[in-house]
């Protein structure tokens, strides 16, 4: 096999795929290709997840019962903070963008690659040097001031909070970056025909994304320069004791944080509409308002942030704004979660792994949305704020929401990407057991919630301990169902594992219409879009009628 | 049908176009876009930091105002006209680049002319915000608590280590900006040299540009906010 | 039981009689804002209850009734959207939302307008305690627990003295940042006699999950009899000093810091201290005696133990001699 194959080749027969394109390490760790850095994104985030998520599964362990007895209050609060810090900035916040947005965003636009190659490049190891100075944050005295770095505790803690928030500040370059070169790809490198109303729904949520990335990532780049600073100066900008306003840095940082929930959530959008679907031969219905409600909440996302403030202190006005703000945002989002029901109408339904996680996902999700509005109700909120209700909702959104949608994309890619089917019994019993883990760990903190819990607490008064314990013996059954995941999908690398063929779902959009893998420029020729990515053969168009 | 492939990369293939683009216009027009996008970001990350300084400002005035006597107004001043005189050699650099014939040696010199003024004018700002810089250590104006102009002699009411806190942050963060801009006129240059630009392929210098004028759009902002608070 | 077995044995209760340690039972309301607040709060429920069903359950019949038979694929409908029925999925929320808006809206204006004559306490947060001061009565100040009359409007002004606490009393269903440099306000009625949980729901460092205080509603007679006591802190009847000093340790809060079983927390234990070396932070050592122990008091920071910050807040002012005094005899006392 040639090491540069020739790409103006016309024999189509075997062209070798974008892993055997080139040989050697270095053609990795500098590689240009968008594909490979999705590979290379793909194997960072899952690390970061279970890096993670074994961080949570001690927590829980913890938390088994009311006393201390595993950890000390320090061990714990730097657990909970690690936790909290690489769920976000390492893993959900980077996860679909970098791995599937970059393996399809190109092939979906029908490109060769995206707009700016060595910029994507550049942004991946960005976000390899965030990825380490985070960490070496546990060789430099642990980090224990939450994921939000409230100050002044930020500021006068001991641990190395200094160096997190340059970290933190660094991801966002990688950040920002990313969703840069995505916008200008999706304005620019679009294949012949493929117009606005013809991407898949996809693209939209990764650009939707990018745009978040671009407008609120700089903002948290500030605010945590700015916490750095103030630790190595001390200017006093944040810190009562000189003078500063601490309350002026959650405004900064919910600024971006709270944008920053959309950035983490759209993308899994987008993959839930591919996934319904695909695996129901259904046209999406609503593709104009699905698409145009992710520019709605990109925006509206703006302008919601002082809801994580109605008890901090700012104006009572304030508050009753930020409330009703937080409501319109649930309106395009309801709109969404109706559509994706609405697309199974008359469908013909498959029932595959994927198919599960995506059908998963929306009674998680909706949970998950559904009791952010108990928390935009601001009465309710002085009672819920800072309890185990909040914890609770941010999961069902994050990982019910997300990472739900996530592992569901990744067994629908599977087959482009690897070229081979993963486990497909591994793969169904995996999504039983994450249905029945994820509900029993985070339903159950709902009622601690709201019998006062609060987050943040290593030892806990023994009342709440019944939910608690029922709370911790979930996350081992969804832990074990993670597991069955990842080893579904690690089995379409055993020497029986099924080919996939190039289009194993019969789906319509670009990235199916290439070689699996995909050779090294994409496709053998650029594509000329006719139609729309959900037009199935499927559907019936003798004489149903027609809206 | 294999066409579309061929017709991209065959032909006349310009040597800086990319594999991945079709056209030079293409590349071009993603490239100008890119930069505006990043612009925005420069443009977003300072008004996280002028609203810091709108925040102390609303909560102290009075500090504010003692405290920003003892800024020097010529030097900033100056710093802002020689600022401006920068965007003007810049933007006759990209001038020049456009209506540039390829491979024409006069008008790579024009180039080259007006980009070594332009950096000629960072040079000094930076020279004349050093002074300023000294002045300010040699005083104790420092940020927050290496604040001790009291010890120097100075009665400033308030709180005006917050006031110094965030001068020093601000100009300097724009004066990183201004050193990475001189920094890719360097690279520029080298690539002018180079032959590189004409009005076939100006990206590199256009972008500059864009970016140069932000850095001095920047200042211009913070020069009345800071100096002339009255 | 099965439940039984799995949950363990029941857990021992905290001396607050009044929470309930059935998961599924909600929280007792203990005052007037409790009882409205449940109301939306179930308002909410059943809206959202709803809106689950109606959803899950249309999701659900069309996996049963649109499931892909056994052979090859069955045509599919050719619907791409519907205006109609767009705009009333998105109208109908709406306006459920807006309601939901106006109603909490409404609430929380009552919950954060305090009548005008509401008795004034003084809450401070620190790490990791909370220090309640009652103007009106010259005196009393208590630690980690708060006393409030049944029935009467109660006005908390809260700050801190280091980073940001938050002052949350579930059963109040009511909660406020205690931010530093800031005052902030918070009020209630309580309307049930009991013991309850307070608790800091801020992170603050190590032992913000030891910040747990209590509060205790008492009627209104018993409310002035218990300040006055609060108030006045002096050696009783035949009371030793030893005695008395262990009575000012408990009323300052000394055990948020001080073990006096041997095990260091923020600061270092007090058992067996007296007349024994300590080595201080710059690397002296002194002998712990009277002269030490009222410093430490007064001027804390004027020395700091090897090994620990200076934390400690200072004594001047709240205790008098007399019981310095029998802090002295109590600390000796700790063998
Ligand atoms: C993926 C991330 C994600 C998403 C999508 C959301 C979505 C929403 N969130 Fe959430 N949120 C977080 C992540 C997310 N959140 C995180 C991480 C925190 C805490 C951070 C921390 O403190 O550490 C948080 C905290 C948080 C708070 C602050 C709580 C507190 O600290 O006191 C609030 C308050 O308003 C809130 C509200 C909402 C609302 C209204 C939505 C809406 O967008 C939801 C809209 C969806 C629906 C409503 C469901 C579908 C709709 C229907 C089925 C229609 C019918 C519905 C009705 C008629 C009601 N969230
Ligand atoms: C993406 C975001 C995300 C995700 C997915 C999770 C996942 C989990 N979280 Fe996390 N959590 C946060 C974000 C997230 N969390 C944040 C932001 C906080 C707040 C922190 C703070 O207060 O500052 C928090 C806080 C938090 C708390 C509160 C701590 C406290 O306040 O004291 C608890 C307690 O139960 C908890 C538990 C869990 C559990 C059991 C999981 C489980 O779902 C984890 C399960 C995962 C695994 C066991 C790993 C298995 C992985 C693999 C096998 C490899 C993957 C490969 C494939 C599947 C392909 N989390
Ligand atoms: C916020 C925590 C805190 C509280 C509350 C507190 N202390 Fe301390 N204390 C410390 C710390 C930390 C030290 C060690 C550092 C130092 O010497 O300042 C200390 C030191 C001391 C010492 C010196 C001990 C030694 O080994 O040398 C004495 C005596 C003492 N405290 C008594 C008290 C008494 C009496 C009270 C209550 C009235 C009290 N402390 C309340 C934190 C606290
Ligand atoms: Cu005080 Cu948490
Ligand atoms: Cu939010």
């Amino acid at each position: 096999m040639s090491q540069q194959p020739a790409h103006h080749d016309n024999n189509h027969g075997e062209e070798p795929n974008f892993y055997r394109a080139k040989r050697g390490i270095m053609s990795w760790l500098f590689t240009v290709d968008h594909k490979r850095l999705g590979v290379m994104y793909l194997a960072s985030v899952l690390l970061f997840f279970l890096v993670a998520g074994i961080l949570a599964i001690f927590l829980r362990t913890e938390l088994l019962t009311p006393a201390a007895d595993y950890v000390s209050a320090s061990t714990y609060n730097q657990l909970f903070t690690l936790h909290g810090a690489i769920m976000v900035f390492l893993f959900i916040i980077p996860a679909t963008p970098g791995a599937l947005g970059n393996i399809f965003l190109p092939l979906m636009l029908g490109a060769k690659d995206v707009a700016f190659p060595r910029l994507n490049l550049l942004s991946f190891w960005v976000y390899s040097v965030a990825a380490v100075m985070l960490l070496c944050t546990l060789l430099l005295g642990g980090l224990d001031t939450g994921w939000t770095f409230y100050t002044p505790y930020s500021t006068s803690t001991g641990t190395a909070a200094g160096l997190a928030a340059l970290g933190v500040f660094v991801a966002g370059f990688s950040s920002i970056l990313t969703g840069l070169n995505f916008v200008v790809t999706v304005h620019r490198m679009r294949a012949p025909g493929q117009t606005w109303d013809r991407l898949p729904l996809f693209v939209w949520a990764i650009y939707a994304t990018a745009v978040i990335q671009i407008l609120a990532t700089p903002v948290l780049a500030i605010t945590v320069l700015l916490v750095f600073i103030e630790r190595f100066l001390g200017i006093g900008i944040f810190d009562p004791a000189m003078g500063g306003d601490p309350v002026l840095f959650q405004h900064f940082f919910w600024f971006y944080s709270h944008p920053a929930v959309y950035i983490m959530i759209l993308p899994g959008f987008g993959i839930i509409s591919e996934m319904i679907t695909v695996h129901s031969r259904k046209h999406i219905f609503g593709y104009k308002a699905i698409a145009l409600s992710s520019v709605a909440i990109a925006v509206i996302s703006f302008v919601v942030w002082g809801h994580h403030l109605f008890v901090s202190g700012q104006s009572e006005v304030a508050g009753i704004v930020f409330s009703f703000l937080t409501f319109a945002v649930a309106v395009p989002t309801a709109i969404k979660v109706f559509s994706w029901v609405a697309t199974l109408y008359g469908g013909s339904i498959v029932y595959n792994t994927p198919m599960w996680y995506a059908l998963m996902f929306l009674w998680t999700f909706t949970i998950g949305g559904l009791t952010g509005v108990y928390l935009a109700v601001i009465a309710v909120d002085v009672h819920l704020h800072d309890t185990y209700f909040v914890v609770a909702h941010f999961h069902y959104v994050m990982m019910g929401g997300l990472v739900v949608a996530f592992i569901g994309g990744l067994f629908h890619w599977w087959p482009k990407i690897t070229g081979r089917f993963y486990n497909e019994a591994l793969g169904k019993l995996s999504a039983l057991l994450v249905f029945i883990g994820f509900n029993v760990t985070f339903g159950t903190q709902f009622f601690l919630g709201h019998q006062g819990m609060p987050r943040r607490y290593f030892a806990y008064l023994p009342e709440y301990e019944a939910m608690h314990r029922i709370s911790t013996y979930g996350s081992w059954i969804l832990a074990a169902g993670l597991f069955c995941a990842l080893f579904g999908l690690l089995a379409a690398f055993s020497k029986n594992a099924k080919k996939a063929g190039n289009n194993p779902w019969n789906a319509m959009s670009l990235e199916w219409q290439t070689q699996s893998p995909p050779i090294e420029h994409n496709f053998h020729e650029t594509p000329h879009v006719t139609g729309s990515p959900y037009d199935f053969p499927e559907i019936d168009k003798s004489g149903g009628v027609h809206h | 049908m294999s066409t579309a492939h061929t017709d991209a990369h065959g032909g006349e293939h310009n040597p800086h176009l990319a594999h991945h683009f079709d056209t030079m216009e293409q590349q071009a027009g993603a490239a100008k876009l890119g930069m505006w996008l990043f612009l925005a970001t420069e443009i977003l990350m300072f008004s996280g930091l002028f609203l810091a300084y709108f925040v102390i400002r609303m909560f102290y005035p009075e500090m504010v105002l003692g405290a920003h006597e003892h800024l020097n107004k010529f030097a900033g001043g100056l710093n802002t006209v020689v600022l401006l005189v920068s965007s003007w050699t810049m933007a006759m650099a990209v001038r020049s680049a456009q209506v540039g014939k390829p491979n024409n040696q006069a008008d790579i010199a024009k180039i080259k002319a007006f980009l070594a003024m332009t950096f000629a004018c960072g040079g000094i700002f930076m020279v004349v915000k050093y002074f300023e810089y000294s002045a300010k250590f040699a005083h104790g104006m420092l940020p927050g608590k290496f604040y001790t102009a009291h010890l120097h002699g100075y009665d400033i009411p308030g709180l005006p280590h917050i006031f110094f806190g965030i001068y020093f942050v601000m100009t300097g963060l724009h004066g990183v900006h201004v050193l990475v801009g001189m920094a890719l006129m360097v690279w520029i240059y080298l690539r002018a040299v180079r032959g590189d630009f004409s009005r076939q392929n100006y990206a590199g210098v256009e972008n500059l540009g864009l970016y140069w004028h932000i850095v001095d759009l920047v200042w211009i902002f913070l020069f009345p906010l800071l100096y002339l608070v009255k | 039981m099965l439940l039984n077995l799995l949950l363990g044995p029941d857990p021992a209760l905290l001396g607050t009689d009044a929470m309930s340690a059935s998961p599924f039972s909600l929280l007792p309301a203990a005052s007037t804002n409790a009882q409205e607040l449940d109301n939306i709060y179930v308002a909410v429920t059943l809206i959202c209850a709803l809106s689950f069903v109606l959803l899950i359950g249309a999701q659900v019949y069309f996996m049963v009734k649109y499931k892909k038979p056994a052979e090859g694929h069955r045509k599919t409908s050719p619907i791409t959207h519907s205006g109609k029925l767009e705009f009333w999925w998105s109208f109908i929320p709406t306006l459920i939302l807006i309601a939901l808006f106006v109603w909490g809206e409404t609430l929380y204006m009552k919950m954060v307008t305090p009548p005008s004559d509401a008795v004034n306490i003084r809450v401070t947060g620190q790490k990791w305690f909370w220090t309640v001061e009652y103007p009106d009565v010259p005196g009393a100040i208590l630690t980690d627990e708060l006393i409030v009359p049944k029935d009467v409007p109660v006005r908390l002004t809260l700050t801190s003295n280091d980073v940001i606490h938050s002052f949350y009393v579930p059963v109040f269903r009511q909660k406020k940042d205690a931010v530093p440099g800031r005052y902030s306000n918070l009020w209630f009625q309580a309307t049930t006699v009991g013991t309850y949980p307070l608790f800091c729901t801020e992170y603050c460092g190590d032992q913000h999950s030891t910040m747990i205080g209590k509060v205790h509603v008492v009627e209104r007679a018993e409310f002035d009899a218990r300040l006055a006591e609060a108030a006045k802190l002096e050696p009783g009847e035949g009371e030793s000093m030893a005695d008395f000093g262990a009575r000012v340790f408990d009323r300052g809060g000394c055990a948020a810091c001080h073990s006096i079983d041997g095990s260091a927390k923020t600061g270092p234990t007090l058992k067996g201290k007296y007349g024994a070396q300590e080595v201080l932070s710059d690397g002296s050592t002194v002998t712990i005696d009277d002269n030490y122990i009222r410093e430490s008091i007064l001027e804390p920071n004027a020395k700091v133990v090897q090994g620990f910050t200076p934390q400690m807040p200072s004594f001047a002012g709240r205790f008098d001699d007399r019981a310095i005094t029998g802090l002295i005899e109590y600390i000796k006392s700790l063998k």
